[in-house]
């Protein structure tokens, strides 16, 4: 059994390293490409939603590279995503193409109900190799997310086009390398140095924009037409409250219970889950802009439902909060130039903004 | 001696060029086609710019459009601005009470909404071409009519008969089957004005609240039916200022003029002789990785003086603007060959 799986930012690393541990041989897709998006595209029905057809994409070319397996999640919530697996499944197997699938269902309750799944899938493995396992896949993840975080807050302020990317990338690799609990530690705490003796301008005081929305376009560059990083090349620093590892904490694990709070601050808008992200991207909206973010960019993939209804509540809360709100959906049709000069003026926009409102307090 | 600031606007369908004074008042305008190459509209605007303007008197230099960078490279702005940010700085200059911004240019149409002179939001359609100038030209076209026409035949109709405006293709079968139905023409114009109007708010105006007063503008402007449309269907006035057709180049200008002026600037202006230089534009796909970006570059004798296009960055940081500024070094004037823009650029 050769197990592959989608890419979605650096979550391959994460996944990689519960593989290997556990003994299961990982064929990891290559990057995603235009290529990638090209095979996805041909494959899916024009409507579905981006992460699907990156997905197929991905699921096409790791088993070009001898990959029999897909490892998916799936049953979350009533998001189209969550039976996603299934399509994929029908997609692939009418073409030369078919692959065995294997749907990792977040636990309903407790955790135990996961780590019996990945029994499932591996066999002979013991619970406590299982435990282990899990254990430095999940260290894993929250390292790349701290690299991450410091990636959209530090590259405003590269000297040198690059520079930040170049460092993040680099200790990425190394985190893949990493052997246990303490190495992933130690690389992590190598990469924010290096990240921080780069000549970086520390005197800049840079407009603050939260990013909010669909979690697959919120993780994979390519699933927001690399969104953050035009933000940041434009000089904004980018917070998010969406990261892998809360995640897995949240819905996998059971242990956190951060997103309640989220939607308790959704809850004047939206009073209920409404399937994918929808009640969580109203609720981080507000919550980034408590935090200081001085605008929000909710980003989602084109035709997805609870963005959609995210959005139209959103300008009431653009409205009680006094908060600018862009909001953008992607596909693979979206262009490049529409998207920048949207950016660009919504970054004019905030920069105008916030230099009557520092006039205004020193006057 | 007086200083004036040039504004030039890069555009889908016209290229256009603005000269603003001191004070701020528009004291020249040009409008010239586009027609896919964008440099040698530039060039032309400015060889008409220099029989009356030498380049001691310009003092900043503003580009925008969807062919704003290549107008930087070209001509060395000192403020490079999208649309929406010029747009919303010409209509906030000319009528400074304005609360909703309505242009409709030849590929897209935004909607601005501002307060006390600053943006507050905005949204943009490029995704669909109904609506745009670029349809109703083609729609004057097929009835054989002047585009210029067009609007005041609207104003003739007793009603305005419903036709779908959706989308562009729609739209017009709809006006067809309404023409062979026995309509009368006034009455169909008027009716596609309704429709694209329709169109515009439905598509841009989602959520937003719209308070008077009103600017429309862009080329579109022109049309006296789409004005009126506007005002049935927001219930107010519209002012169309009479620049309308070149807001984009006016607020490029004033930026360039704002900047200069709060820094305490000299401008990156190249002077008049690049109206003659030799430049090429073409692009290529980088290899290097499997995202194979069209990397741009613009090439001066014989070298490269601007790239963009790639995501990694690797290429234009090679090229950093003082790199720029370098590699154009003395440009040579004089009978230089024609400009040329290779590649596919679309404005």
């Amino acid at each position: 059994m050769k197990v592959t799986f989608p890419h979605m930012g650096r979550m391959d690393i994460v996944v990689k390293a519960l593989f290997a541990e556990l003994g299961v041989e990982v064929v990891v897709p290559p990057p995603i490409s235009r290529h990638t998006l090209s095979l996805g595209v041909a494959l899916a029905p024009e409507g579905a939603c981006l992460p699907l057809k990156i997905n197929l994409g991905n699921f096409w070319q790791a088993v070009e590279q001898g990959a029999d397996t897909v490892v998916m999640v799936g049953g979350v919530g009533p998001c189209r995503f969550g039976y996603y697996h299934q399509v994929q499944q029908e997609i692939l197997r009418d073409t030369a193409h078919a692959v065995q699938m294997i749907v990792l269902e977040p636990p309903e309750k407790h955790m135990g109900e996961l780590l019996q799944r990945i029994k499932v899938l591996t066999g002979q493995a013991s619970w406590w190799r299982i435990v282990k396992a899990v254990r430095l896949a999940y260290e894993k993840s929250v390292a790349l997310d701290r690299l991450e975080q410091e990636l959209l807050r530090l590259r405003c302020r590269e000297r040198r086009i690059g520079d930040v990317d170049r460092v993040y990338g680099r200790y990425c690799d190394l985190i893949d390398q990493a052997k246990n609990i303490a190495d992933v530690r130690r690389v992590l705490a190598e990469g924010l140095q290096a990240m921080h003796a780069l000549p970086l301008d520390w005197q800049k005081r840079p407009i603050v924009v939260g990013m909010v929305g669909e979690i697959y376009a919120l993780l994979e560059p390519n699933g927001s037409g690399d969104l953050a990083k035009k933000l940041g090349r434009l000089g904004v620093e980018v917070r998010r409250q969406l990261y892998l590892s809360r995640w897995i904490q949240e819905h996998l694990f059971k242990t956190r219970t951060e997103r309640r709070s989220i939607q308790a601050l959704a809850a004047p808008y939206i009073g209920c889950e409404i399937g994918g992200h929808g009640q969580e991207t109203v609720g981080s909206a507000i919550a980034l802009a408590e935090q200081g973010c001085m605008g929000v960019v909710q980003v989602g993939p084109l035709t997805c439902m609870p963005e959609i209804v995210a959005q139209s509540v959103m300008a009431q809360v653009s409205h009680d909060r006094d908060l600018p709100v862009l909001t953008l959906f992607v596909d693979e049709q979206t262009g490049e130039g529409g998207m920048e000069t949207r950016l660009e003026a919504f970054v004019d926009m905030l920069e105008r903004r916030n230099r009557i409102q520092q006039a205004g307090l020193n006057r | 001696m007086q200083r004036f600031f040039l504004g030039i606007d890069v555009g889908s369908v016209s290229t256009n060029l603005v000269m603003i004074d001191g004070q701020g008042d528009v004291r020249e305008t040009l409008y010239l086609r586009t027609q896919g190459k964008p440099l040698v509209s530039i060039q032309a605007g400015l060889r008409q710019l220099a029989k009356d303007y030498d380049d001691a008197m310009i003092a900043a230099v503003g580009t925008t459009g969807s062919g704003r960078m290549l107008a930087d490279v070209l001509v060395g702005a000192d403020v490079v601005k999208n649309e929406i940010t010029t747009h919303a700085a010409a209509a906030t200059h000319l009528v400074p009470a304005v609360r909703t911004i309505l242009e409709i240019g030849g590929q897209d149409s935004k909607l601005i909404l501002c307060r006390d002179g600053v943006v507050t939001d905005f949204a943009m359609n490029t995704v669909c071409a109904a609506g745009t100038g670029s349809f109703l030209d083609q729609q004057a076209a097929r009835m054989q009519m002047p585009i210029e026409k067009l609007g005041a035949m609207a104003l003739e109709a007793k009603h305005a008969v419903r036709i779908a405006g959706r989308c562009a293709v729609f739209a017009e079968s709809d006006m067809i089957h309404k023409q062979q139905t026995g309509h009368g023409l006034p009455e169909i114009v008027a009716g596609l004005c309704a429709a694209l109007v329709r169109n515009f708010l439905s598509n841009l105006a989602k959520g937003k609240r719209l308070e008077a007063p009103f600017v429309f503008q862009g080329g579109v402007a022109a049309n006296v039916g789409m004005k009126q449309a506007f005002e049935e269907a927001l219930g107010a006035p519209v002012i169309v200022p009479p620049q309308h057709g070149v807001m984009g180049a006016i607020g490029a200008a004033l930026l360039a003029k704002e900047w200069v002026e709060s820094h305490g600037v000299a401008t990156r202006f190249k002077g008049m002789a690049v109206a003659d230089a030799v430049v090429q534009a073409g692009s290529w796909e980088c290899s290097d990785c499997a995202n194979g970006c069209e990397v741009i570059e613009v090439i001066t004798a014989g070298s490269p003086v601007a790239r963009w296009g790639d995501r990694c960055g690797k290429w234009a940081a090679r090229m950093t603007r003082d790199e720029q500024d370098v590699a154009w070094g003395d440009l040579a004037a004089g009978d230089a060959e024609r400009t040329t823009a290779a590649g596919s650029f679309v404005g």
